[in-house]
């Protein structure tokens, strides 16, 4: 296959690589959108391995790799459970950062790919390699730091060292510093060492920055890593002069950067605010002294079977999951109960946050995959104008997006964020395990308010009792 | 001394409604005035003496009186010449006053050294909406229109299926969508009916559909929102197109209710001859814009009149014909409107000619004439202000984030700007050619991932983050080139051939994962959503 050949080949894997993100502006399309992308990929590969930059004896070499490769993918998609959706994309974008390190490596010791440049080019050159690997290095550690975080093997709890802000800012100095030193060797041998340093401290930026935001934040972390994950692609393309690298990444780059954008919106924060990190621990202390003495009050129990009651005499209500759904693998039963009253006519809606879990749109994958139909699911702007017409809100495992003290109490740590408004329903039943307050670290005045009950324990255990009780 | 206010008994005959009623006299003794009301002023709107009297006004009997003791006096309709007469000289009057059709009588009033202040010339802002009497006005005419149709229509409305066989629902068409229009549109549907509406701006479609209106369009581009939001004079091509689909539509149609108005101009003709004689036999028009002409041909100004089988109202007292509601709104308009003429609540009124909605109202000012106000400095927000709240539900928030979210700052976005022309300039004077070539596609292929994404519906954004984490693996490409290029042109230099194989091999192991496993789970995810 000519050179020629294999650009027209990437500029067809690139329009179905935009054909791909398009197609998911609806569940639809979303399928096609996805074989979009397979084919785009393809196509990509096999225009590179039959292109003219692949001699024929690298083919067992490549073919073995992928193979390998392709197992343990194949593997991981099929048992991955639905709970465990942000641990494997956080994982997978660790993979994307190592293998951006892996070939900027590749690609610096190898003269073949270096002497064809000379001057200003050959800096700018030097200058991509160092910033792919930058990327791509911070990628992998944080990463890897956010799944270990996702799958609980790391503690949710921010980990704050002192004067942190300073670590890092002499971290960035110091990677300036030997991108300098990088830029003006002349061998091999002597940018090796300031490479690896700038690596080493990549690494360990990426480890510090994550391990200082709380669990609370990691949609934005997720989407965020996303989003370099993409960036380490591009400054790939530069390195390696291949446009289909640069849009590729660019496309997934400015996906992640408007995921952590809607995500930071929705919890009406700064992006810079959570990459600094520490929530729930700042503001933590306000909200002990304010919101504690404001909150205290009587909170009303209910029973499962009570609960069931009332949902059979309601005609709207609204279901809003949040994490502790996920954490207690109870989408199955909520959907039996939703399908349960939808047959005896009740009007039953999901209304989700957007940061409601632990990854952009976690709770709609489970829904979906408990089999609730999406055309029942809506965003918070979409219906909740519609709670003072609701019989019943209930609230699974969700806490901090459900707070009304977002609205009423300026001085609580997630004042202005958006929330769903439950507490206008005519009743509203909070199932939680106990008491304790949410990633944020804030007292909830739901809890208290006359109209609310709560049904403690394991959600998956109370929603089953509801069920049986709904049905007997 | 608190100063009088003196509410008159319409003269105009027809006229049915009073410019105050009791409750609104109270709030008005509350302010510090006193209140007379010319003896049987509220008769034809059921509002007798003896409720004047307990809410505190005094009765007087004659109109030469009234005039006589007010220092302000209340009106609804324009003063006749016998009333400019028994005006006290230097007195205040608010009433509709139409100055643009009326010269005469601005100067007759001006002539009496009178402040006259237009009801029909109040701003349209939206700080002056509680003083708009003309909506509040044209919200009563336009469900009158559809009651007057209704009588007049021999059918029901709604359909229904009865014992005695069914019934369709009776359609109807309303031109202009202003806010008689909407009100119409509103009644109209809440009856039951199937309505669509017409309008040459295209921003009032979603009010129409709030209301449960079918908005048509005019197949035909051109911007038709004039100044303050009201409808302006359109092209002829527009006007072509325009009548084929009113032509359509009165074939179609039960009921037609026409509300084209165009501030200053005669009513723009609509409804043709032909278009009535298309109608079906039993049909209405409701012409609202008769007083001005008509928007139909064969609209005989004040009555109704059955052409070619199809009955045509042509009344111009719809507001009267509802006379307690439209007094009570009027009055409420007046009493906002002595609230901002009187801040101090002392029982004076001071007719500031600094604020701009006092400063529009006011027609003629101690005897000088004012009108026309210099031009009101917005007018944009105007349309969406002049909706009577009473009748719009408001609109639903639209799908999705769609777009992104409210416009940034100017401020910050010339920040953007020029952080961004630094950045650009830099690059440009340093970079070589061939760096510049993929900077391009770069920038590019942001804006195209930024323009798709922000289609992206929130329900997706798990299943779009793994797509986009397996379409990252597309960097396996970087490790493909590296483990067998051709070496021609490195030959003869000493290559570590292990090491970048190696790095290789491991990449493409490495991104193979990401490439398989992602597309594989995200397949999986997308097959679970279903309706």
């Amino acid at each position: 296959m000519s050179a020629t050949l294999a650009t027209v080949s990437y500029i067809g894997a690139t329009i179905l690589f935009i054909l791909s993100l398009g197609g998911l502006s609806n569940p639809e399309t979303s399928r096609r959108g996805n074989i979009y992308g397979i084919i785009g990929m393809i196509i990509a590969v096999l225009a590179t391995v039959a292109g003219p930059n692949v001699t024929a004896s690298g083919y067992p070499w490549i073919i073995g790799a992928m193979v390998v490769g392709a197992t343990v993918g194949l593997y991981a998609a099929r048992i991955v459970k639905m709970t465990q959706m942000p641990e494997l994309v956080a994982l997978m974008h660790s993979l994307v950062g190592i293998a951006a390190v892996l070939v900027g490596f590749a690609n610096y010791i190898d003269p073949a790919a270096a002497g064809m440049f000379k001057g200003a080019e050959k800096t700018i050159h030097e200058l991509e390699i160092y910033i792919g690997v930058l990327i791509g290095a911070v990628t992998f550690s944080g990463s890897l730091i956010a799944f270990g975080k996702l799958s609980a093997k790391i503690s949710g709890k921010p980990m704050l060292l002192p004067g942190r802000h300073w670590l890092n800012l002499a971290g960035l100095l110091v990677v300036l510093w030997f991108g300098a030193q990088f830029i003006n060797t002349h061998s091999v041998s002597e940018g090796m060492l300031p490479l690896i340093v700038m690596t080493v401290i990549a690494l360990l930026f990426g480890v510090h920055m994550v391990m200082a935001i709380g669990g609370a934040d990691m949609p934005v972390v997720v989407s965020m890593l996303n989003s370099y994950s993409g960036w380490a692609a591009a400054a790939t393309g530069f390195m390696l002069n291949n446009d289909l690298l640069i849009v590729t990444g660019a496309l997934v780059g400015s996906s992640g950067a408007i995921l952590s954008y809607i995500m930071c919106r929705a919890m009406n924060r700064h992006f810079i605010a959570v990459i600094a990190g520490g929530f729930g621990t700042e503001g933590g202390t306000p909200a002990a002294a304010g919101g504690g003495a404001q909150a205290a009050g009587e909170v009303a129990p209910i029973l499962a079977a009570e609960t069931a009651e009332l949902l059979r005499e309601a005609k709207n209500v609204i279901i809003v999951p949040g994490y502790g759904m996920a954490v207690a693998q109870a989408q199955h039963t909520v959907y039996e109960i939703t399908k349960h009253l939808r047959e005896k006519g009740v009007n039953v809606r999901f209304g989700i946050h957007p940061v409601a879990g632990r990854m952009p749109g976690h709770m709609n994958v489970l829904l979906a995959e408990a089999k609730v139909p999406y055309d029942i699911v809506f965003e918070m702007d979409e219906l909740n104008e519609d709670f003072p017409d609701t019989d019943a809100a209930i609230v699974i495992g969700a806490n901090d997006i459900v707070n009304p003290a977002a609205q009423d109490d300026p001085t609580s740590p997630i004042a202005g964020m958006p929330v769903l408004e439950v507490w206008k329903a005519k009743t509203s039943i909070v199932m939680k395990r106990s008491m304790a307050s949410g990633y944020a670290g804030v007292d909830n005045p739901l809890f208290y308010k006359e109209n609310n009950r709560m049904l403690f324990g394991d959600a998956k255990k109370m929603l089953d009792e509801v069920l049986v009780a709904l049905k007997s | 001394m608190p100063q009088i206010i003196g509410v008159s008994k319409e003269t105009a005959a027809g006229e049915k409604r009073v410019a105050t009623v009791p409750e609104v006299v109270e709030k008005l003794i509350k302010l510090g005035f006193k209140v007379v009301v010319q003896s049987g002023a509220g008769d034809l709107a059921n509002f007798s003496d003896d409720t004047y009297r307990a809410a505190g006004a005094e009765i007087v009997d004659t109109a030469a009186k009234l005039w006589n003791t007010s220092d302000i006096v209340f009106k609804v309709r324009g003063p006749s010449t016998e009333e400019v007469g028994l005006m006290r000289e230097g007195g205040t009057l608010v009433s509709f006053i139409w100055p643009a059709q009326n010269p005469e009588l601005l100067k007759q009033l001006a002539a009496k050294k009178a402040t006259v202040l237009a009801m029909d010339s109040v701003p349209r802002v939206s700080r002056a909406q509680k003083l708009d009497a003309l909506s509040s006005m044209a919200n009563i005419a336009g469900y009158r229109a559809v009651i007057e149709a209704a009588h007049h229509f021999g059918r029901f409305f709604t359909g229904q299926i009865t014992a005695a066989g069914k019934v369709p629902p009776a359609k109807v068409f309303v031109i202009g969508a202003g806010v008689a229009g909407l009100a119409a549109i509103g009644t109209a549907s809440g009856l039951g009916a199937i309505v669509r509406a017409n309008d040459t701006r295209p921003e009032v479609g979603d009010q129409v559909k709030s209301l449960g209106g079918e908005f048509v369009t005019v197949d035909y581009q051109e911007e038709g929102t004039g100044v303050g939001g009201y409808a302006k004079v359109m092209s002829e091509g527009f006007l072509r197109a325009q009548a084929e689909v009113f032509a359509k539509q009165a074939k179609e149609v039960d009921i037609i209710i026409t509300t084209a108005l165009i501030p200053g101009k005669p009513a723009p003709k609509l409804i043709t001859a032909d278009m009535v004689k298309s109608m079906k036999p039993g049909s209405v028009i409701v012409d609202m814009a008769a007083e001005q002409g008509g928007n139909c041909e064969l609209t005989e100004p004040h009555q109704v009149a059955v052409k070619h089988g199809v009955t045509l109202i042509g009344y111009s007292d719809l507001p009267s014909r509802l006379s307690k509601q439209s007094s009570t709104l009027y009055a409420t308009n007046l009493f906002r409107l002595t609230e901002e003429l009187c801040k101090t609540k002392d029982g004076i009124i001071d007719v500031n000619m600094e604020d701009e909605v006092i400063r529009g109202t006011t027609v003629v000012k101690e005897g000088s004439v004012t009108w026309p106000p210099p031009a009101p400095k917005l007018s944009a927000a105007a349309p969406a202000a002049a909706k009577p709240a009473a009748v719009v539900s408001a609109a639903k928030k639209g799908h999705g984030h769609g777009k992104a979210g409210a416009p940034a700052s100017a401020k910050s976005m010339t920040i953007m700007f020029a952080v961004a022309a630094v950045l650009f300039w830099f690059i440009g004077a340093n970079a070589p050619a061939a760096f510049l070539n993929h900077f391009t596609v770069f920038v590019l292929a942001c804006f195209v991932g930024y323009m798709v994404v922000w289609n992206v519906t929130p329900a997706l954004h798990t299943p779009l983050m793994s797509v986009t984490n397996a379409i990252s693996s597309i960097i396996a490409i970087g490790a493909l080139v590296q483990v067998a290029p051709p070496l021609a042109a490195a030959a003869g230099v000493d290559r570590p051939e292990v090491w970048i194989l190696g790095l290789a091999v491991v990449g493409v192991a490495l991104t193979s994962i990401n490439m398989f496993g992602g597309f594989a789970v995200t397949q999986r995810m997308l097959q679970m959503f279903r309706k």
